[in-house]
């Protein structure tokens, strides 16, 4: 694996520019809104092209909605998304439809993301009809070729969806996201519901398909171990907010924020060492609808001081290319 | 690589599973009670196509020196009525007018039922306007709205089709709304979305698919309902006119000589309710069958 720092010279595929995602909470007779689920504050990073950028944070942090606002299935509140230099946040369906087939998703639950009453050959077959003009001989062809792309076989062509095991349905997943040749792959948590020793086998496909193809991914996991195996560059985020961003290598020898080192403490190793000391954090994630001030973390974060509680930490980079928002980015605990 | 990507490749295809449809005709086929309506159901069926030959007279042809001829009279086993027609032919071929009739009424209402559902379902901004009118016809007692339909249309069988159907148009649109709000949040309603797919295609593509079981299941039953409206509307006068042997028309024209010739009003009314009994039944097993945890009203 080789895995390259972000350098200003590799290409820009992707970038965020103060994302937000707000989602409404109504109530009352008159069903006014009454204030809002902050799932995504402020996230602004680059994507380069070719490269793996893990998203950690633990559940209802937010990785998901970010994911899916890139893709524009959720309407952004605030914030630009540009792919490949141009603005895609607030194009119609029809102009779009190009930037569909350079963006794809691969779905956490692959039984659920499939229509349990469309032959997966047809579900397959459906992505070429609505963005292609080929005819039906081959449209098959296609798909045949794709299914022996992830490791499937033409006769599994006619079958449903319960009838494949858990590793198979997340290759007809992967098949139909690289159907229309993408560059960008967002991976929503793709691995998660998987057996491991079936999770390796679609990370080395992902892995081939990636050199292959060129593609990029956004790995959304909250599976460390995974993370640090799959990607090149990690963000961590909590409570809809980017807190850490650096290299697998820079980020897991050296994590700057307290959130990003009491993740990483809490991986289980293979040890007998007592020394070991695990960071436990106090409390409970905070309600998104009424976050903290200041830092989102100070609630729970055990160097925080009074300055916290106020001010909000800049998003700032530290070291080259391993950026972090604290205050006392750096301070071991 | 390429090796290690094919691993569980080798694990054999899962046994092929019955098909949903094989599953539920047998689930349908152990409820006995579905399986006597399905029996009735056929029969009407049969009666209906082969009515021309299994009727041994005219439904239409009146022999006034036959008139009011007991049951199991000589050639005529149901009797004949005041005009000496015989109530077999007529039953018979009433079969045909009841299924037209009922089938048309409830294709209608479930095309009408279904794109509201699927429009008030799927796009919010229209499901209060949607969902306000389907209120609005629910408002109306049944019969009630349909006589004012028939009031506005005139008289005759395809104005009780069209009555019908209006009159089924919001039950449908309710069960079809529900279940398409709870379709299109799954997931590969999501996938599908982010694939680039139209609305139309996912919703006639697969939310329409994936909420066929309570469509069907209501559609059986409505069948049963719109027979049964059919011969009440007729009854009141205001569908099938006279020659035309429909059911309840025939109950009609019976009532006036129900003391001295009673077979006239019982065989039609036991043949209507043993239709609408069958779909009912039907529908109830179909609703067991397709998915026990189904709710429909």
């Amino acid at each position: 694996m080789v895995t390259l720092p972000p350098k200003s010279d590799q290409k820009i595929l992707l970038e965020l520019n103060g994302v937000k995602k707000y989602f409404p909470i109504k109530g009352g007779i008159l069903k006014r809104v009454q204030g809002h689920v902050k799932a995504v504050e402020d996230v602004s990073l680059q994507l380069y092209e070719g490269e793996s950028l893990g998203v950690v944070g633990e559940s209802g942090c937010g990785k998901s909605t970010l994911g899916r606002a890139i893709l524009g299935l959720e309407e952004l509140t605030e914030g630009k998304v540009r792919y490949k230099n141009e603005e895609i946040q607030d194009l119609k369906r029809k102009e779009k439809l190009k930037f569909v087939k350079e963006m794809q998703m691969i779905f956490q639950d692959p039984f659920a993301s499939l229509n349990p009453r469309q032959r997966i050959g047809h579900a397959l077959e459906e992505v070429f009809t609505m963005h292609t003009n080929m005819s039906a001989k081959e449209k098959r062809k296609s798909v045949i070729d794709l299914l022996d792309e992830v490791g499937l076989k033409e006769e599994h062509f006619e079958k449903y969806p319960h009838e494949f095991s858990g590793g198979q349905r997340q290759r007809i997943g992967i098949a139909r996201a690289i159907a229309l040749n993408p560059s960008f792959i967002i991976c929503d948590e793709a691995v998660s519901a998987l057996d491991v020793s079936v999770q390796a086998q679609v990370l080395k496909l992902l892995k081939s398909l990636q050199e292959k193809y060129k593609l990029s991914y956004l790995f959304i996991s909250h599976d460390l171990g995974v993370v640090r195996y799959f990607c090149d560059r990690v963000l961590v985020m909590y409570l809809g907010n980017t807190v850490e961003l650096g290299t697998v290598q820079g980020l897991f020898a050296n994590p700057i924020h307290p959130y990003t080192q009491a993740l990483l403490s809490a991986i289980p190793r293979p040890t007998v060492q007592k020394n070991l000391k695990r960071i436990r954090l106090q409390g409970d994630l905070p309600n998104p609808a009424n976050p903290p001030s200041g830092c989102p973390f100070h609630t729970r974060c055990p160097i925080a001081q009074d300055m916290c509680k106020v001010d909000k930490p800049a998003w700032q980079e530290i070291e080259p290319g391993h950026f972090a928002a604290c205050h006392f980015a750096g301070t071991k605990i | 690589m390429t090796n290690a990507v094919l691993i569980d490749v080798q694990a054999p295809v899962r046994k092929k599973k019955e098909k949903v449809y094989i599953t539920t005709i047998k689930r349908l086929l152990k409820n006995k009670l579905a399986v006597v309506g399905i029996i009735i159901i056929l029969l009407q069926i049969g009666m209906a196509i082969f009515a021309p030959a299994i009727a041994n007279y005219d439904p239409a042809k009146q022999s006034l020196v036959e008139s009011e001829l007991p049951m199991f009279s000589d050639g005529h086993w149901l009797g004949t009525d005041n005009y000496g027609r015989d109530v077999w032919s007529r039953i018979v071929h009433g079969a045909r007018i009841s299924l037209l009739v009922g089938f048309t009424a409830v294709s209608l209402g479930l095309i009408g039922g279904i794109t509201l559902g699927l429009l008030g379902g799927y796009y919010k901004k229209l499901d209060g306007i949607i969902m306000r009118i389907v209120d609005l016809l629910f408002s109306f007692p049944g019969i009630l709205l349909a006589m004012l339909i028939i009031a506005i249309l005139g008289t005759s069988l395809v104005n009780v089709a069209i009555a019908i159907s209006i009159w089924s148009i919001p039950s449908c649109a309710r069960i079809v709304r529900g279940s398409v709000l709870s379709i299109k949040e799954k997931e590969y309603i999501m996938a599908l979305k982010s694939l680039g797919a139209s609305d139309l295609r996912i919703m006639l593509r697969h939310i329409l698919p994936n909420a066929m079981a309570p469509i069907i299941v209501f559609a059986t039953m409505r069948m049963g309902t719109a027979i049964l409206s059919t011969a009440s509307l007729s009854y009141l006068g205001l569908g099938a006119q006279p020659p035309t042997p429909e059911w309840g028309a025939m109950i009609a024209q019976g009532q006036d000589y129900m003391w001295t010739s009673p077979h006239l009003t019982i065989v039609p009314g036991i043949v209507i309710m043993l239709v609408v009994f069958a779909f009912n039944v039907v529908g109830d097993g179909l609703r067991d069958a397709l998915d026990p945890n189904m709710d429909i009203q």
